[in-house]
């Protein structure tokens, strides 16, 4: 039996076997021709190859069985026992998500015997389940409730607790857990292990002392969490939940000497239309940019144009590596790896602190803006930049821990005020009344309204990596990008593959642009030399990666390597709206893409805007002592030893 | 060179995974060893273990805490285990749970202070015909009566007497 | 110790050196035809488990001795590893040759670590005299048996449980199928038996197949152990055909005034008076060897609230019908011994007990509802309207 494995990682290796896709030795009946099996489901035929679950077997015909610890991201756990079907010919029920077909069977999706223990199920979990739905982040959008709904629980057969049995955890700047709301589906548990491989929460304890816990019953901020917030995604009810920080916002916009600055990313907009009922992969930027306004922001800017702002110093911050290394033949640390996901970059700190000279020292976009927008934006417009609240929509919920970390305030005040998630926005959006898929288009504000494909494509894995090729090639070879890669899609580096390995070789030298021109000489030492190059979304990937250039494999000799701490890139980030499935991601990933797509500008160094800000502003260039003040950072060895 | 308790537990860590193997299959053997040695599976063992055996801290405390003889709590050298379940209960275990609760001024759960006694309640030690019966460590005692608990316990002060200067295990007549 | 007479009746390796004259099929073919099914309590036909795993195609494969003993009631296993440790032995290399493993492993429950020494002390003598270790009296056939020690739960006692143990993870119960013969210990096929069942296997290859069906009845073979405890005169072990009735066996262990007997330990039935003519078998009453005798003093209430303890601190926590549904069987006794139960909420647990029955993802919840079903089925008139407090801290 396959578990589909949309992300192609090897999945099977760290869950324990009772929560693990099994295979199947080919012992195949005599009916089951071919490789397939046909069974009936409610009367209905219907032919799967062999191994196929119940489950994805009634998908095919559109027969509904319900669910709950099962999700297309993870591996199978069989734990909740709601898909139980009856199965003829055998005494107990089975779990439609476990239960590989081998021989002819009949399955029973709703007989009395099921109907009675799907409803038990939820009455049991209601027994254990405190709180009630309307205070509840996830009302109207939790499975628990669904499920409630769809079997008809009208009473508490076995009770209802009155109190709280557990403490809220909000030790994290991110991700906030609520024990008595769990359901012990294990999702989080999976993704965090398995998905993951970040392995910060297991149940601990037995029968019904079993709870999800962190190390030692720690609190989540006291140990190894990286707030990539997957957990959260794959959370059915409301046991884990982002930190809220919408009530904070909400008084800035209240306050009549604040002046309040929203960016926007792409992620969240391409996603946040399903939080009122559009399809995944509705692109709702410009109606968002009215509905911020409506709601109260004073500014809305792109978070893109900050994106281009990273390629700029990103890229040149390669260059310069690649200068030290190849031209001046000095120790440089290769490969330089990206440093726009907070969730990667805590990965690193904690797992392999011994790399950090390889992360790139440029902020994330998110960080960047922050500086620029209390420096520059408030000298160009005569405002203090105590009265100035930024505000970043992000797909992230490790946004949240990033502009709270010390370093971050290199204006002098606290860069980033606030990360908003695009579900606690699309929530500030419905209490403002507004209706976003109704609102009519408009524009960013400027300064920083103008931004390119380069800066949309961050979303997406890959995104950073191609936007930072399309500046770095052109920098180097004096060549469009589109001579090398139709319409400048540069295809090897997208996609949903795990990890992903391409290699440029740069044939041809061009002239060293202006803005270069004090610091290289010319191009000539990247002449013949081939540009390696690699690309890992999730943290599981990461530490595949790592591993490889610990050991000094192929990714060792690598230049550059974009690391996404979320499965899918920022798209699939910790902030998005629930649920998260490969379908809706790559929908999210094909709006993200037309976009860039119909974007004038495509390249970072053509951002008109991003020139203006090294005209007018970081007048010595990019990763200029200027630059490196209000764009670079520095990270901190943590290590992954608890006290 | 001062070897600190710690890198003591370390490196007594580090050669039991070599001597039964770097992956997930040497955990339980593992655990019970340390937990053998040293009365308790505290936090430090336990990352220890979860490098040596190449996985997270918490998937380590995860099975620690799912097996009776584990756990992460921290134990007497003596730890007594006393049956509950259905025939030796008919036995009148109770009175002989009481009884000591009475000697040790403890309750079922607890260690006594000076660290020597742990009493716990166990689930069916297959000794249902000889009840009540009760594990003092690896050592089980049969037809248990309350009077007989004194002798017990005093049987136990006096061998952890003798052998207070060596970490041995103490086996009983 | 002569606990077992027909053990002790039976020539050291007679069965294994008959077993290394037989091909693999015919090891099988003579287990088939015993209809020898596992004495663990789950009845499953050893001849058929062997067959699976030895059709399976794998690198590996694995022998595996459940000593995990830990219903409630049993101590039959402990007293075979007392006594009949090589017998055991025995039976697991039979298995080894007739399936094509190289490995066995003796689980043995941690409450049993005193066994440890003896059991090495045994495995170690039979190195020494060439039955076991790379060739098993003198042919082509490695083979050797390692102690793994269980750490404390009752779990364990499933097959998958264990398996995931010494995989080293917690013992919880994997989704079947795909079944140990097929995926076992490390993906592996690997047979899963029960100590008594291995200790038949070899006293079958000895004595032949049509000895054993000789005893019991046709659907249920041979001789079982049993461990008796509770309210009788003689407790202990004893070995009786399969299809015995209660009453006879009653008889025989000076019990016979019982008011209700527990057959199968807690997971098992509750066996009131009137059906003590009832036959001890598969297809009647079956059980892993555990007979708990209540006399007539026994109050029902307090021994299901003591199995329904056993099962809330058991369970392994990770399927809503059993973890949460013990939690709401033990309740539910609790409110019956003070009173406070209504018969519309007897019946709504009853109906609970059914569904656990029915969707619980391994035996432990499948099989903890039966002794609240039978008590409350068979022991009706003593339980409503309780007006004395449970007595128990």
């Amino acid at each position: 039996m396959s578990n589909p494995n949309p992300l192609d990682l090897d999945i099977a290796r760290r869950a324990p076997t009772s929560q693990r896709a099994q295979t199947i030795a080919a012992t195949a009946s005599a009916q089951a021709i071919g490789g397939h099996v046909s069974l009936t489901i409610d009367g209905q035929p219907v032919k799967v190859p062999l191994g196929t679950t119940i489950l994805e077997a009634a998908k095919t015909i559109g027969a509904h069985i319900p669910t709950l610890c099962h999700h297309p991201d993870l591996c199978v756990a069989g734990v909740c026992r709601i898909c139980s079907v009856e199965v003829e010919g055998m005494r107990t029920l089975q779990a439609a998500c476990a239960f590989p077909v081998t021989a002819p069977i009949h399955v029973h999706t709703h007989t009395r015997k099921v109907r009675q223990a799907r409803r038990h199920i939820v009455d049991l979990l209601l027994s254990d389940h405190y709180g009630d739905c309307y205070t509840c982040k996830r009302n109207n959008n939790c499975e628990l409730q669904s499920l409630a709904q769809e079997y008809a629980v009208d009473f508490f057969r076995f009770g209802h607790p009155e109190k709280p049995r557990h403490t809220i955890d909000t030790s994290s700047y991110s991700v906030v857990r609520d024990l008595d709301k769990c359901v012990l589906c294990r999702r989080c548990v999976r993704t965090c292990i398995d998905l993951q491989e970040v392995g910060t929460i297991e149940v601990l304890g037995r029968g019904d002392q079993s709870h999800i816990k962190a190390f030692q019953d720690k609190p989540l901020g006291d140990v190894v969490c990286i707030n990539c917030g997957q957990c959260i995604n794959r959370c059915p009810t409301g046991a884990l939940h982002a930190h809220d920080d919408t009530d904070e916002v909400w008084a800035a916009i209240d306050d009549p000497k604040k002046h309040v600055v929203i960016q926007t990313a792409p992620s969240p907009r391409a996603a946040i239309g399903e939080c009122f009922g559009m399809p995944p992969g509705t692109p709702l930027t410009f109606q968002l940019n009215t509905a911020l306004r409506r709601a109260g922001f004073d500014r809305v800017f792109d978070t893109n144009f900050s994106a281009d702002l990273t390629i700029m110093e990103e890229g040149t911050e390669l260059l310069f590596r690649l200068k030290k290394a190849l031209l001046l033949r000095e120790p440089a640390a290769f490969p330089q790896f990206t440093s726009c996901s907070p969730g990667w970059v805590k990965y690193l700190e904690h797992f392999y602190p011994e790399y950090i000279p390889n992360l790139s020292t440029a902020k994330s976009p998110q960080q960047m803006f922050g500086a620029v927008i209390k420096t520059y934006y408030a000298q160009k417009h005569g405002i203090d930049p105590k009265d100035i609240v930024t505000v970043a929509l992000m797909p992230c919920s490790a946004k949240k821990f990033e502009c709270n970390r010390p370093e971050m305030d290199a204006s002098g005040f606290k860069d980033v005020d606030y990360g908003l998630t695009t579900r606690e926005l699309a929530r500030m959006i419905r209490e403002s009344g507004i209706h976003l898929p109704d609102m009519p288009k408009s524009d960013f504000d400027q300064p920083f309204g103008t931004a390119t494909g380069s800066g949309v494509i961050f979303g997406a894995t890959g995104g950073v990596m191609e936007a930072a090729l399309r500046t770095v090639l052109e920098v180097v070879t004096g060549k469009p990008v589109e001579a090398l890669f139709e319409n400048a899609n540069i295809q090897p580096v997208r996609g949903f593959e795990g990890v992903r390995y391409v290699e440029l070789p740069i044939d041809e030298v061009g002239p060293v642009p202006d803005l270069f021109k004090d610091h290289v000489p010319h191009w000539n030492f990247l002449k013949g030399q081939t540009l390696k190059v690699a690309v890992a979304h999730g943290t599981a990937n990461a530490k595949k990666v790592m591993e490889d250039i610990k050991r000094g494999g192929q990714f060792s000799k690598c230049h550059f390597i974009e690391f996404m701490g979320c499965p899918g890139g920022c798209l699939g980030g910790g902030g998005q709206p629930i649920p998260t499935t490969p379908e809706i991601r790559k929908a999210r990933a094909a709006a993200i893409y037309s976009e860039d797509a119909d974007y004038q500008i495509r390249k970072s160094h053509e951002n008109p805007d991003v020139m203006r800000i090294y005209n007018e502003f970081l007048t010595d260039g990019p990763c200029s002592h200027r630059s490196h003040e209000l764009l670079h950072t520095h990270y901190v060895v943590r290590g992954k030893y608890i006290e | 060179m001062l070897m600190t308790e710690r890198d003591r537990l370390a490196k007594e860590i580090k050669a039991l995974a070599d001597r039964l193997g770097h992956n997930r299959t040497s955990l339980v053997p593992m655990l019970q060893e340390v937990k053998r040695k040293y009365h308790r599976l505290d936090s430090y063992a336990m990352q220890v273990i979860a490098d040596e055996v190449g996985i997270h801290p918490v998937e380590v405390h995860s099975v620690a805490s799912f097996y009776a003889f584990l756990g992460d709590h921290q134990q007497g050298k003596f730890v007594i285990r006393l049956c509950r379940t259905i025939s030796c209960d008919m036995r009148d275990k109770d009175r002989v749970a009481r009884q000591l609760e009475n000697d040790l001024n403890i309750t079922f759960g607890q260690t006594t202070p000076d660290g020597k006694f742990t009493l716990e309640w166990a689930n069916c030690m297959g000794m249902c015909d000889q009840g009540p019966a009760l594990l003092v460590n690896n050592h089980v005692f049969t037809k248990v009566t309350p009077e007989q608990v004194h002798e017990i316990l005093e049987e136990c002060r006096s061998a952890f007497g003798q052998h207070a200067m060596e970490r041995k295990e103490v086996h009983l007549a | 110790m002569n606990s077992i007479p027909t053990f002790s009746s039976m020539t050291p390796e007679a069965g294994l050196k008959k077993a290394m004259e037989l091909s693999r099929p015919d090891i099988i073919a003579e287990i088939s035809a015993s209809n020898l099914k596992g004495r663990g309590g789950a009845g499953f036909p050893t001849g058929v488990k062997w067959n699976f795993a030895a059709s399976a195609h794998a690198d590996r494969k694995y022998i595996v001795c459940n000593a995990d003993e830990g219903e409630p009631g049993t101590f039959k296993d402990r007293v075979i590893l007392q006594e009949y440790a090589d017998l055991v032995f025995e039976g697991m290399t039979i298995a080894a040759k007739a399936v094509g493993a190289k490995e066995g492993i003796l689980f043995l429950r941690g409450e049993y670590t005193y066994l440890r020494p003896h059991l090495e002390a045994v495995l170690q003598r039979r190195r020494e005299a060439k039955l076991l270790g790379p060739e098993v009296l003198g042919a082509v056939f490695p083979f050797d048996i390692r102690i793994f020690m269980g750490a404390g739960a009752y779990i364990c006692g499933e097959e998958t449980a264990l398996i995931e143990c010494i995989e080293g993870f917690r013992g919880e119960p994997r989704n079947r199928p795909p079944f140990p013969v097929n995926t076992g210990f490390l993906g592996r096929p690997s047979v899963v038996n029960n100590v008594e069942t291995l200790a038949w296997a070899a006293c079958i290859l000895q004595r032949g197949a049509d000895w054993f069906k000789s005893h019991g009845t046709e659907k249920s073979t041979g001789i079982k152990i049993f461990s008796v405890s509770g309210d009788c005169e003689k407790p202990g072990i004893y070995e009786f055909p399969l299809g015995i009735s209660v009453l006879e066996l009653l008889k025989k262990v000076g019990g016979e005034h019982a008011r209700a007997v527990q057959i199968g330990g807690a997971s098992g039935l509750c066996v009131p008076a009137s059906e003590f003519h009832r036959a001890i078998a598969f297809e009647d009453i079956p059980t892993g060897g555990s007979v708990i005798v209540f006399g007539p003093q026994r109050d029902m209430l307090e021994v299901l609230h003591n199995f329904l303890e056993f099962f809330v601190d058991e369970s392994c926590g990770q399927c809503t019908p059993c973890r949460l549904g013990n939690r709401k069987l033990l309740e539910g006794v609790e409110m019956l011994q003070a009173g406070t139960c209504s018969m519309t909420y007897l019946r709504e647990l009853c109906a609970l007990g059914e569904s656990m029955q029915l969707a619980s993802k391994c035996g432990l919840g499948q099989s903890s509802p039966s002794a609240f079903l039978s008590v409350v089925k068979h022991f009706r008139d003593e339980l409503m309207g309780r007006v004395t407090l449970p007595t128990h801290g």
